[in-house]
């Protein structure tokens, strides 16, 4: 797997909410060669405060060199790049990390809660490609408002899996938890659902998949300060009480090499 | 076009650390530049001047809790808690790779005894393609109520005297900054017989979540790095220099070739680039360009004319 540090220009800023927004940037390099559930760190500033890189799950990638985030501003890091301007440069590392194994001849369930629906659209992307998706792939995506899921909308819409949308407080969609709809709708037993979202929902969806026996795959979360498996600090609790690393051994592990709190 | 072995643009880099001759003065610092590998598409390897790689331990360390980082201003802190893959795997399966890029590689070490540090000493002994040790004395003594072994003139130089005892290439001493005297550590390290210091390790630091009036580390305590500390490792480089005769390694905070070129003039043979690793991955590398040009444009026969050089 070969990484790269690049410097990106932005190409576009789509502020989608209150909350969140969207950079497209011109990263040839790092989306020439990253895969779906695949992560970058971007640094904020050149100076050194803040000082460390930030992880951003790959929204988008494109072969002609375009590179998508989507993310809410939660601290500096995302405050600073939430001001950022087309033509911008910003310093890049990636792509980083194991994405999902998309497995071709079963069925699809992508999965995504709050900003965990960033990462599914690259994912999305590349099942359709050439249209080999199956009939009863489905994308499920999750928020607690409105804001949080009409946004993107279109954009998962255009692959023709089948898209189901829920909010918590029925803004939009149906009214629940993105992990209902597995409940309301279930799932021919050899489907494999790819999730990605908050720690509670991903442990709500292994504790799913363990009772219905769905493969799953999931993208954690973790701080991390370099991204690349250096600093050792982006540690989780593996199924065998092994510490294993969301920079290298992840982000996307299957449900049950990680150990869950219910 | 990728650079040649040692291309410092024509400038005379060459520095040596007793008998470890160093073809520039940039060495990555240990656990911010894991076993090297993880950087081998992002850097070429081979223009540092060393690498040392991440502590090793006797037996195998799974590390701390998460969270193990935090950021603060100008820097982080850690509590990784010293995770490695043991001396024994370190040799079957880091070495190989390591020996195979032609650079000097330091392998840091660690101990919760004075007797484990040199059981890992004798054991790295023989092992070709390690060019010198570099001992981690900020570690808690078990044996003694966990005060590190850093922090105290005796256990410093019983450590040192038996890391040396059992190693068969040059020993470098890392000392802690938590201590009230820096420079009576590293007089007590030069008359066990080590051949040169480096420092500093991180500052024992601390971080608060208000919201949650919780640690934001699950270890409570952290080494803090990164720019932040790079005044007080000046000042303690600059004052150990002074103590000692044998050569010293500046560490801290260091991210650009001025702050490398400060290091040396306070008495720096060679300078250690830490948390930048994480930041830059290429920011080592440009030290070394940095110094070359330095080197031409102030005209000076070699970078060794800055060591020490201040004018106070």
């Amino acid at each position: 797997m070969t990484q790269y540090q690049e410097k990106a220009s932005i190409t576009r800023v789509e502020r989608l909410s209150t909350q969140t927004l969207r950079l497209t940037m011109r990263s040839p390099l790092i989306a020439g060669a990253a895969r779906p559930g695949q992560f970058i760190m971007i640094r904020p500033s050149e100076r050194h405060d803040p000082l460390l890189g930030r992880p951003f799950s790959i929204h988008q990638a494109t072969g002609s060199g375009t590179l998508q985030i989507y993310f809410n501003v939660v601290g500096r890091g995302t405050a600073i790049l939430a001001s950022a301007r087309v033509d911008d440069e910003l310093d890049l590392l990636g792509p980083l990390g194991r994405g999902y194994q998309l497995v071709k001849d079963a069925p699809a369930c992508l999965i995504g809660g709050g900003l965990g629906i960033a990462p599914l659209l690259f994912l999305a992307k590349e099942r359709s490609r050439g249209g080999h998706h199956a009939a009863d792939d489905r994308i499920i995506l999750g928020g607690r408002s409105r804001a949080d899921v009409e946004p993107l909308v279109e954009d998962y819409a255009q692959f023709g899996l089948s898209l189901h949308c829920i909010t918590e407080d029925g803004t939009f969609g149906e009214k629940g938890l993105a992990t209902d709809l597995l409940i309301t709708h279930p799932l021919s037993t050899d489907t494999v659902i790819y999730g990605c979202g908050p720690q509670p929902m991903l442990a709500a969806l292994h504790g799913i998949c363990v009772k219905s026996g769905n493969p799953c795959q999931v993208s954690v979360e973790s701080v991390m300060a370099c991204g690349m498996g250096a600093c050792l600090g982006c540690t989780v609790m593996g199924h065998d009480d092994n510490y294993v690393h969301v920079c290298v051994d992840g982000p996307v592990f299957d449900a049950r090499d990680l150990q869950w709190q219910l | 076009m990728a650079a040649l072995a040692g291309d410092t643009g024509g400038a005379d880099l060459r520095v040596d650390i007793g008998s470890l001759m160093l073809a520039n003065p940039v060495l990555t610092a240990s656990g911010t530049f894991g076993y090297a590998r993880e950087f081998e598409n992002l850097i070429n390897l081979h223009r540092l001047g060393g690498i040392i790689v991440k502590g090793i331990s006797l037996h195998p360390r799974q590390g701390n809790p998460p969270p193990r980082i935090a950021e603060t201003a100008c820097g982080m802190l850690n509590a990784i808690g010293l995770q490695n893959v043991g001396v024994e795997r370190f040799v079957s399966e880091k070495i190989p790779y390591l020996r195979g890029l032609n650079v000097p590689v330091i392998v840091n070490i660690l101990g919760d005894s004075v007797e484990q540090y040199g059981q890992i000493a004798a054991n790295l002994a023989g092992v070709e393609g390690i060019s010198a040790l570099e001992v981690n004395i900020s570690c808690p003594n078990v044996a003694h109520g966990g005060v590190s072994f850093g922090a105290d003139t005796k256990m410093a130089a019983a450590v040192t005297r038996a890391v040396k005892a059992a190693a068969d290439v040059p020993v470098m001493v890392k000392l802690s900054p938590n201590v009230t005297d820096i420079a009576a550590i590293a007089v007590a390290v030069q008359e066990a017989g080590a051949d040169s210091i480096s420092l500093i390790n991180t500052l024992i630091g601390m971080a608060i979540d208000v919201d949650r009036k919780k640690p934001v580390l699950a270890n409570m305590f952290g080494g803090l790095s990164g720019p932040a500390i790079k005044p007080v490792a000046l000042r303690m480089v600059y004052q150990v220099a002074r103590a000692v005769t044998i050569p010293v390694i500046g560490i801290g905070g260091i991210s650009t070739t001025e702050d490398a070129l400060e290091f040396m003039l306070a008495g720096a043979a060679a300078v250690q680039v830490g948390t930048a690793n994480f930041v830059n991955p290429r920011g080592a590398e440009q030290i070394v360009d940095g110094l070359g040009e330095y080197v031409t444009r102030e005209k000076l026969t070699s970078i060794r004319d800055i060591i020490g050089a201040l004018e106070c």
